[in-house]
Formats: structure tokens, C-alpha cells, sequence
């Protein structure tokens, strides 16, 4: 995500799910953790039993609420609001950890004389309200050059995950000297501005927008000031209660923002810990599922960028400073591991039939440009999109109007049957419709990528039933056909389809493909021995290694499966680096060189991770830094790659290696978090004139009608979630009978006054309407769902499970039904935790 | 061989449900039907023939957190009505879970009321209904003091936890406590879980949370006769909140004075009778 891959350099979660055990506080906002990841829960549960306090912010009282020692109610969608009030704190009170935020943080930086803030008007200069954007050049660092700023290369320097894709920090040189304060005073300097931006963000303010009690709201701030610093740290857990808002970019920012105030961020018990909705939604990202990248975060070819030829295409992406330099090492291999002896980088003469993108074909647009017609048949894998996504009666539109569908599954979900659901005339429906059985997790092997980009092998238990089969059988009998299909042709766009290297060994009875043999393609290996590479290092641009995805090289190292090693953290350090494998190569809290002081030193024993012992970093984890740089290290002006790099500049990845409280460039919607209300919202914006996120993505479309802002035919919120007892869109639960029995129907949270005011009792029917439809669910009346008064006005909150659909063992109305298309600008998230409603008593 | 059983600490609970679920696969049990009742995130209600493990969802809103000196004896006999005044209702404590599993009595009442047999107490002294055996009197559903047995309705037997049996001879741990993601649920040793139980009662105790006690010994969840249980709980309120007896008692307990009483009775009548007729 930008919010951490802006801030600190890279778009993954900072620290990992065993590390909380280390926290001396850890607050949980915007994640039900105890509920969505109970298995990984055992961490906080573990850290309160050793002292931690544990603190949940939430629209609603949740089970996470339960185990917390505090839990503070706030309306949805007004996080930034609370988070801007903790910075404000923070500075005001000047509780900031001070040498951590002068030399790890470009609080001393200053920034260019053109930079306006926000107020009050709610814009940062540079808005251009014709093409509704910014143009960032008035954020930039003094002294540098305008086109710096406006730069956008594609790959982000970040690893990361959906969208990050702005170029930024490897484009800064570290090199240069930069103008800036180290006393933190001058007016321009980051940190005076900083202060500035949250001066209004005060506990009152805190109370009229988010609804949470003033004292409540100091005691969560002064806890966790007395939980951080050079003996304590505070981590941060948050999940898609963040990220699925207009602005949720931002959220996560402000999250980022204070840890580095605090100093949390790579030191044991710190961090921001990014909670992933599934399995292995970080291994699909890296290895990669995401139209505009390749694995490892490589760029997609694009029409839009000098990518005509090979040359142009290497030159165009790689960056002069940081890791990102070695752009040619990586890419050339990948082509490598893909074509074989068909792809000579030398030439590079392959590439020219290689497909480049010409547009957003992003999930949205794509279910609209279905529904439009243009896209004609779809795969889907481990996906229920005509339930699971936001506007799912847009998606089963789209559906129905392909011509053809091919669906793996293990079930017959609603993603197979469009053609006859929404009381729509199958005979009227065109569509042709595969649906494959497909094996579940335990009837095949396979790695997890998991949070914290924690690689995890498993082998399978049991042959999948009849004929249902893996997903990589799947796509490498379809391969093979293709293969075979095309084999004779002369036509030149045929050509890559010829070239594939696709001779990965088959097992058993039904010629399963080695899955092994693709994560060791995946890992990278050498083209004349097969041998493995030890990690990306290790890298050629000649040809000589091939390696399907970079950021995973090394997790066959010595020919081992690294991902498969299982030695309890219980038989070794809490940092269990025999346990997976996590990349990039195994470190597992990210910036650790951040636990040492600017000398090397740790900043106390309580607190010590990775150091200096003065020949090289070492520590607990792999250091997170190049392991013979000396603390003392500068860099001259003309250093490129990794020597621009200081060597007190923990954050490797950012081209100055500092943590950016301020982001002079890579976010769309502005430098620093901004609060604005959700697109949706039953209350104005009280802190600026501009009312939702100006450059929110939404999509003015006769089938995607929005409700208007304090529109009273809408008066509540609606803020959607997920139970234990259920996955996501019910594909893999609503099937299962012993948890459909658990949480049988869909029910709607409501508080006990809204429930009195529409004369609904417990277990009722009720109806819940938006512009986008209707659906009825089961009011479950409970004083767990908060009230809010804003301005004297009550504010209510619905909330809504979204697991069910007309299909499987448990069946009920479809909560996505409700959500609009409206999207974060710099990832294109959907905003589902926050939109408003009607609700009333009955079936209407 | 070593007696067994459970120590299920509801202080670490978090609601998942895992147990249940983990019981009913390992068990092969069927579900119980979909219907959602309205009563918090419980839709299973209660242990039965087809559910052996059960997690309680206890909602206290609006109630304060006990606080300060609390007399174990008078809560565990449901004496105070009301909670005494404590800290404000906040994170921990305003809604708790209680994953509920048969006692697995020292003096199982259920095995006592058996007539066939069918209930013995295996090697493990776990209290265990023989399925082949039960010829479905159902005379254990009524003498169990906890309402843990229940009848199937397909052919009248009676069912419930068998500690995992299968799995205890494999050497493996029950399958409720292997997916206890919080280690809430622990299976081993009953000594052991006792040792365990004193030590986390009185960790809880230094913590402030002075209301902790463990429920199922012979002072509290295993008396009148039942000489204490070998699945045992750590809990922060009084046992009914839980649904569970305070003080129960070995139904034959009763006998002896139902007995008297009847004798009583019958002398009496004799006497009114005999004086009746000796007018």
C-alpha cells in the first residue's frame, strides 16, 4: 500500500504477527483482528498476558473490543480525524521520540517555497480544479530540480502491493545535500509544517467529528506516548477498516506518521502491522495478479511509456539510487525463467511481441467495460466477484452479458450461476458457462504468502474428490494445449505462445504440475547449471539466471525449500528466522537498522534487535541494510544505487533513507493526510470547505448513483464487515454446514434507539436501502453498535456481515449490493466501510 | 494411566468458535439446523447429543466490572443479586465468551443414573458413553446437574464429549484444544490443570481482576457429592451467568431425604387414617 510504501519505502506491513508478543502497547484500528484473524490474535492475546495494553478503536464493539483493556468508539469513516488528534498531541506535548525524528524522519528537510497547505479551504497548492488533480511540483524538497517532482516512472521503489506505483524515492539522490533546520524551527522546515497541518486537529475537535469521547480519546493518546520511546514501543495493527475508504491512502499515512513520531517503526514491538484479508493476498500481489506489474513489482510494458523496445524499456525503469537500480538484473531474468533460450537480452528482440497495456484495466473498469460489452469472457480463480465486490449487481450484470465464463471453484458459486439469479430470464441469458471443480488448499501443494510477507509451504493431505483438480493443473494443461494449438503457426503475434518455457514436470495420475518446481522457477536459478541463486544479488543481466520473480530469490537457497522449514518460535528466538521463509531475504521486521541509534548502538537493552558491533550490522533478524556499511558512512554526491544510501539512513528504499512524514511526491490526493468525510456521508466536513477526498475516483454512471452528503432520504451509516464464522463472500463457508450453522442468516446491527425509533424488535426483518438497491436482512438489536451525537444531531450506524448470497447451505440477501463504485485515487479501492442508508421495519 | 481433562480459560477467550467447530468435524457431527436466534452471535444455544463443545456468548452492557474484594463463597452461591459498584464497563469483561464441554464428573451423576451400563469411565477417567451400549432410557439426560446429555432424536441414544477418546489414544491432544487458537482451551493432567488453574486465579488476582475463581472444584461447579470435575473453568462472574449450576448435587443425594420425607408423609396419612377410622 502507498500509506506505508510513501512513508518508509516499501508498501508491506513493517513488522510481523509474532513480534506484537514484543509490544509494550499495540492499538487495533481499523481491523477486527480478533474476529477476521483470530489464528494470529494469539499474539496481542500473548503480549496483554506479558503487560501489553491493549486499545481498539472501531465503529462498533467488536470481540476484538472485548480482549482490548480500552476501546474507544468512533463513527466510521472519521479516522483521520482521530489520528490527526494523536499527532497533534503528540507534537504539542512534544512527547516526540526527538533524536529518532531528527535522523530517521525528514522533519528537518525543507520544502519549496511554493508549498500551500490545506486550510482552510481543504486543497494543498498545486490543485488544478479543471482536470480535478493535483500537480505536485509545489511539494517538493527545496533545492530540487521541478521534474523530480513531477516525475511518475511506473515501478514503485516501493514493494509493495495493489497500485503503489509512483516512482519517488529512488529518483531523490541521497547524494545531494538537501537544505534543511536541524533545531526543527525554520518555518518551511518538515516538521514546523507538520505541526501547522494538525494544529486544529485538537481533542475537542477529535470529539465533535469522530463522536469519541474527549477523555477517552487523552487517555488512548497519552498511553501510548507512555508506551513509546527508547524502552518502550507501540505497534500499530490495521486492516481493510483502513483501506477500503475514499481517502484510506491517507489513513494508513497518518498511522505511518506517528509511529515515526513516536519512533516505533523497525524496532521490536513497533511498527504498522497491515493485516491481509486472505490467505495469500501478499503472494498474489508479488506474483502477480495486478494488471499493471509483473512478479516482483515489475512494471507492466505500458503504450503510455518509452517501452518500445527492450533497450527503452530497461532504460525507462531503472532508478539511479536504491535497489531499484538493478532493474536490468531483474528484469532480463524474469524474461529468462519465461522464454528460455528464446529470449537473448542482448538483443531483446522478444520483447517487441510482448503486450503492453493501453489503459485502467484495473477490476472496476473491467466489470464495467463487461456490462458495456467490450470484454467478451472471463477466468475466474478463487474469486466470487457476483457477491464479493462492492456494487455486486453492477458485477452480475457484467456477467450476464459476457459471452463466455469459465469458473474454477469447489463449489456452485453465484459467480457460475448469474445466468439465473436477479429473476433474470435464463433463456434471455447468453453466456456460456465453465464451471471446473477445483481442489481445495489441503488436497494440493502450494506456498502462502501471508502478511508479513511470510512464505509458508504446505503439501497436500488428500486427493482432491472426482475430477476436481488444482488451479495449477488448470492453467498448465490450458498452457500445454495452447502450446500444442499453435504450435505450426507462422503468425508473428503467435510468437510468444511458441516461445514459453513451459516444461515444468508432472505427477500422478492425473498430471498435476511439480508445484515445487515453480516456486524454484519463482526463486531463481543459474541457466547453465539449473543450480539456484542464493537472492537477488546474485542477479545477472546477461542471461545467465533466470528468476520468475526477484523479491523471492534466495527462498530456495542451497536447493532447499526455505518456505518449508517449521521450527516452532517456540525452539528458537521469538524472530523465528527458521520458521518460512519471508522476503525480502528473510528479514522480518522491515528498517531494523532503525533499532540502533545513529552510532549503531541499540536504543536500549529492553529494546535491542540489530546493531553495530564495528565490522558489521548484526543482531536477532537479517539486518534490513547493507551489512558492512559503517553508521558513519556518507555519501558523495556523485554515489549512485545503494552507496547514495547513508549509513544512519534506516529507510534503504527512499532515496534520502530517511521516513517521510512529509511526501514531496508518489500520493495523488496531497503530501499529507487530509480529514475528509466518506463520499457518502450523513454529516458536512468540519474541519475544511471540501467536503469528501477531491480526487476520490467516482464514476458518474446511470447504474452507479451515489447518495448525496447529508441527504435525509439516507440519514444513517452503513459500515460492512466480516464474522468468524465466515469468508469473505461465503464461497468457501456457506457451503460448510457446521458454520452455517453458526451464523446462519444475514443480520443488521443496529443500536437499541434507532431499533425503538423504527419499531423493530430483536430478530426482525428489516429493509436497507441506498440509491444503489435494497436488501433485507434480520436486525440483530444490540447497545454493542455506538451512537454518535454530532452537532446534536444522533447519528446512527448499521453494520452489515457481507458473506451471504442466494446460493449454498445458508443463503441471504447481498450486502454488496448496497456499496458504490467510489475509489481511492492512488489504489482504487473501493470504499466499503462507510456509506450511508435507510433502514426500515419489514420486507418492503 | 494419568486422569485427564480440560482447564478452559474464558479470560483468553475470544469467541471464535473454533472449538465447536473442530469438535463437530473431528466427531462427525451433524448441524443442528440454521436458524439465527437473536441472542447475541449464538445460533447453537446450548451442548446437545450433536453438540459437544458450545461457546457462550454472554452480553453484560451497562453492567460494571466487579472490582475490589469479592467473596468467592457468596458469588459461587448466587447469593448477591447485584454487582457491587467497579470500574467503569470498558474493553475486557463487557462481553465474554465461555466455551461450555461436559464436566467429566469425579462422581459422574450420569453414570450413576446408567442402567445398562453404557456409561463407564475409561482409562483416562473420562466419563464415556458407550454407543453401543445405550439402549436410549435417557435416564442420564435428567440426573446430569449441567444439562450436557441430551438425546438424539433419530434413535434416543444419548451423546456427548468423549474427551476425544480416539484421538487421547493416538496420543493426540482433543481436537477443541488443538484449535484453540488462544490456548483458552488446555487438555492434560488433571493434577497438572489444577496446578495450573490455582496459578492463573492468582496471576488474575495480582492483575486486579480479583472476581476470577476457578469453577468445578469441590467448592464451587463440583459439589454435593460430585467431589469437583475433571473439565474445569477459570470465570469472572457468577456460574449462572454462564448457565451453569452454582451448587449442584448428585441426584441420589436427594434420595435419602425424598425418602424420609415420603416415610414421613406416609406415617402421617397412616396416623390421620388410622385416627379416622378410630372414630
Amino acid at each position: 500500500m502507498p500509506g506505508l510504501g510513501i512513508t518508509y519505502g516499501r508498501g508491506g506491513a513493517t513488522t510481523n504477527l509474532m513480534d506484537l508478543q514484543n509490544a509494550d502497547c499495540i492499538i487495533i484500528q481499523g481491523s477486527n483482528m480478533a474476529e477476521a484473524h483470530p489464528v494470529g490474535f494469539r499474539h496481542p492475546m500473548i503480549a496483554r498476558e506479558k503487560g501489553a495494553t491493549l486499545i481498539h478503536v472501531d465503529p462498533r464493539y467488536t470481540r476484538t473490543s472485548a480482549m482490548c483493556d480500552i476501546y474507544a468508539p468512533i463513527r466510521a469513516g472519521s479516522d483521520i480525524a482521530f489520528l490527526g488528534g494523536l499527532i497533534n498531541y503528540v507534537i504539542e506535548n512534544e512527547r516526540y521520540f526527538r533524536d529518532y525524528v531528527l535522523n530517521y524522519t525528514n522533519a528537518a528537510t525543507l520544502i519549496s517555497e511554493d508549498f500551500r497547505d490545506a486550510d482552510p479551504a481543504g486543497l494543498f497548492s498545486g490543485w488544478d480544479e479543471e482536470k480535478q488533480e493535483y500537480d505536485p511540483t509545489s511539494w517538493r524538497y527545496e533545492g530540487m530540480p521541478l521534474r523530480y517532482a513531477a516525475v511518475g516512472g511506473s515501478q514503485g521503489a516501493i514493494f509493495g502491493e495493489a497500485g503503489e506505483g509512483e516512482d519517488h524515492a529512488g529518483e531523490l539522490h541521497a547524494g545531494r545535500p538537501r537544505p534543511n533546520d536541524q533545531t526543527l524551527q525554520h518555518p518551511r522546515c518538515v516538521f514546523q509544517i507538520l505541526k501547522r497541518h494538525f494544529a486544529r486537529y485538537t481533542p475537542e475537535m477529535v470529539e465533535r467529528i469522530t463522536g469519541c469521547p474527549k477523555e477517552k480519546f487523552l487517555q488512548i493518546a497519552e498511553t501510548i506516548c507512555e508506551n513509546s520511546g527508547r524502552d518502550k514501543t507501540t505497534a500499530f495493527v490495521y486492516s481493510v477498516g483502513w483501506t477500503q475508504h475514499s481517502k484510506g491512502v491517507q489513513v494508513i499515512r497518518a498511522a505511518a506518521i506517528l509511529q515515526l513520531l513516536l519512533g516505533n517503526v523497525g524496532r521490536p514491538g513497533g511498527g504498522v502491522l497491515a493485516l491481509r484479508g486472505h490467505a495469500t493476498i501478499q503472494g498474489s500481489t508479488d506474483i502477480a495478479t495486478l494488471y499493471d506489474v509483473l512478479p516482483g513489482y515489475i512494471p507492466m510494458p505500458d503504450v503510455a511509456k518509452n517501452h518500445n523496445t527492450w533497450r527503452d524499456y530497461v532504460e525507462t525503469e531503472t532508478a539511479e539510487a536504491g535497489w531499484w537500480s538493478y532493474f536490468p538484473q531483474y528484469a532480463a531474468s524474469l524474461m529468462k525463467a519465461w522464454y528460455g533460450e528464446h529470449f537473448d537480452p542482448k538483443d531483446g528482440k522478444l520483447f517487441d511481441h510482448f503486450p503492453r497495456i493501453s489503459g485502467d484495466h484495473s477490476y472496476y473498469p473491467t466489470l464495467m467495460a463487461m456490462k458495456d460489452g467490450e470484454v467478451k469472457g472471463c477466468f475466474v480463480f478463487g474469486q466470487n466477484f457476483a457477491v464479493g465486490g462492492p456494487h455486486a449487481k453492477l458485477a452480475r450484470d457484467g456477467i450476464r452479458n459476457l459471452d463466455w465464463i469459465v469458473v474454477l471453484d469447489a463449489f456452485e458459486i453465484e459467480t457460475a450461476t448469474a445466468w439465473k439469479l436477479d429473476g433474470v430470464d435464463p433463456e434471455e441469458c447468453g453466456t456460456e458457462v465453465f464451471l471446473m471443480p477445483s481442489a481445495l488448499v489441503s488436497e494440493k501443494d502450494g506456498s502462502f504468502t501471508q502478511t508479513q510477507r511470510l512464505l509458508q509451504w504446505h503439501d497436500k493431505a488428500v486427493d482432491p474428490p472426482g475430477d476436481a483438480r488444482s488451479d495449477a493443473w488448470f492453467v498448465f494443461h490450458l498452457g500445454r494445449r495452447l502450446k500444442e494449438l499453435y504450435a505450426d503457426s507462422d503468425d508473428p503475434r503467435d510468437t510468444l505462445i511458441k516461445a514459453l518455457k513451459w516444461d515444468y514436470p508432472t505427477q500422478g495420475p492425473h498430471d498435476e504440475p511439480d508445484i515445487e518446481s515453480i516456486l524454484k522457477e519463482i526463486g531463481g536459478y543459474r541457466t547453465d547449471t539449473g543450480k539456484p541463486v542464493g537472492g537477488f544479488a546474485e542477479l545477472k543481466d546477461d542471461g545467465s539466471t533466470a528468476c520468475g520473480g526477484w523479491i523471492y530469490s534466495g527462498v530456495f537457497a542451497g536447493g532447499v525449500n526455505q518456505a518449508r522449514r517449521r521450527k516452532p518460535w517456540q525452539r528458537q528466538d521469538l524472530v523465528a528466522l527458521e520458521w518460512g521463509w519471508a522476503w525480502p531475504m528473510n528479514r522480518r521486521i522491515l528498517y531494523n537498522r532503525a533499532s540502533a541509534d545513529p552510532e549503531g548502538k541499540p536504543w536500549s537493552e529492553r529494546k535491542r534487535y540489530v546493531w553495530w558491533d564495528g565490522e558489521r550490522w548484526t543482531g536477532r533478524d537479517v539486518p534490513d541494510f547493507e551489512a558492512t556499511k559503517p553508521p558513519s558512512y556518507r555519501p558523495g554526491p556523485e554515489d549512485r544505487g545503494v552507496d547514495a544510501i547513508p549509513g544512519d539512513g534506516p529507510f534503504i528504499m527512499q532515496g534520502d533513507g530517511k521516513g517521510w512524514l512529509f511526501a514531496p511526491v508518489g500520493l495523488k490526493d496531497g503530501p499529507l493526510p487530509v480529514h475528509y468525510e466518506p463520499v457518502e456521508s450523513p454529516v458536512p466536513n468540519l474541519l475544511y470547505a471540501q467536503q469528501r477526498d477531491p480526487t476520490a475516483r467516482l464514476f458518474f454512471r446511470p447504474d452507479n448513483p451515489y447518495n448525496l452528503p447529508e441527504d435525509p432520504r439516507f440519514p444513517h451509516v452503513v459500515t460492512t464487515y466480516r464474522l468468524t464464522e465466515h469468508h469473505t463472500s461465503g464461497a468457501m463457508s456457506r457451503w460448510i454446514p457446521w458454520l452455517g450453522e453458526l451464523q446462519p442468516e444475514l443480520f443488521a446491527e443496529i443500536p437499541p434507539e434507532l431499533a425503538a425509533e423504527e419499531g423493530v424488535r430483536n430478530a426482525d426483518w428489516v429493509t436497507i436501502e441506498t440509491s444503489r438497491g435494497k436488501i433485507h436482512a434480520r436486525a440483530l438489536v444490540s447497545d454493542r453498535m455506538p451512537v454518535f451525537r454530532f452537532d446534536g444531531r444522533k447519528i446512527y450506524q448499521i453494520g452489515l456481515p457481507y458473506h451471504w448470497g442466494p446460493n449454498g447451505v445458508v443463503k441471504g440477501d447481498v450486502v454488496n449490493d448496497l456499496v458504490p463504485v467510489s475509489l481511492e485515487p492512488n489504489v482504487a479501492i473501493h470504499e466499503a466501510k462507510a456509506f450511508t442508508a435507510n433502514l426500515k421495519r419489514g420486507r418492503l | 494411566m494419568a486422569k485427564t481433562g480440560f482447564l478452559t480459560d474464558t479470560t483468553v477467550c475470544i469467541g471464535c468458535k473454533a472449538c465447536e467447530v473442530a469438535c463437530k468435524q473431528w466427531n462427525q457431527l451433524p448441524a443442528d439446523g440454521y436458524e439465527m436466534t437473536g441472542d447475541s452471535y449464538d445460533n447453537t444455544q446450548t451442548l446437545s447429543g450433536s453438540t459437544w463443545r458450545h461457546v457462550a456468548f454472554i452480553e453484560k452492557s451497562g453492567r460494571k466490572r466487579l472490582t475490589g474484594d469479592v467473596d468467592l463463597v457468596a458469588l459461587a452461591e448466587g447469593v448477591r443479586e447485584e454487582l457491587p459498584e467497579g470500574a467503569e464497563i470498558d474493553g475486557l469483561g463487557r462481553w465474554t465468551f465461555m466455551s461450555d464441554v461436559c464436566k467429566h464428573c469425579a462422581r459422574a451423576p450420569c453414570q450413576q443414573a446408567c442402567p445398562t451400563g453404557a456409561i463407564i469411565r475409561n482409562e483416562f477417567d473420562n466419563v464415556y458413553i458407550q454407543p453401543d451400549v445405550c439402549n436410549g432410557c435417557g435416564y442420564c439426560v435428567p440426573a446430569c446437574p449441567y444439562g450436557v446429555i441430551t438425546s438424539v432424536p433419530e434413535d434416543g441414544r444419548a451423546f456427548k464429549c468423549t474427551l476425544c477418546y480416539d484421538r487421547q489414544k493416538d496420543g493426540l491432544e482433543p481436537a477443541c484444544a488443538k484449535a484453540c487458537p488462544t490456548d483458552s482451551i488446555v487438555f492434560g493432567e488433571v493434577e497438572e490443570l489444577e496446578r495450573r488453574a490455582e496459578e492463573r486465579v492468582r496471576e488474575l488476582h495480582e492483575r486486579g481482576y480479583t472476581e476470577a475463581y476457578v469453577y468445578g472444584t469441590e467448592e464451587v461447579g463440583g459439589t454435593g457429592g460430585i467431589g469437583g470435575n475433571h473439565s474445569k473453568f477459570i470465570l469472572m462472574d457468577r456460574p449462572e451467568t454462564y448457565n451453569l449450576p452454582a451448587a449442584p448435587e448428585l441426584p441420589q443425594e436427594k434420595v435419602g431425604p425424598a425418602v424420609a420425607a415420603s416415610a414421613v408423609a406416609a406415617a402421617v396419612l397412616s396416623a390421620a387414617v388410622a385416627l379416622a377410622f378410630r372414630r
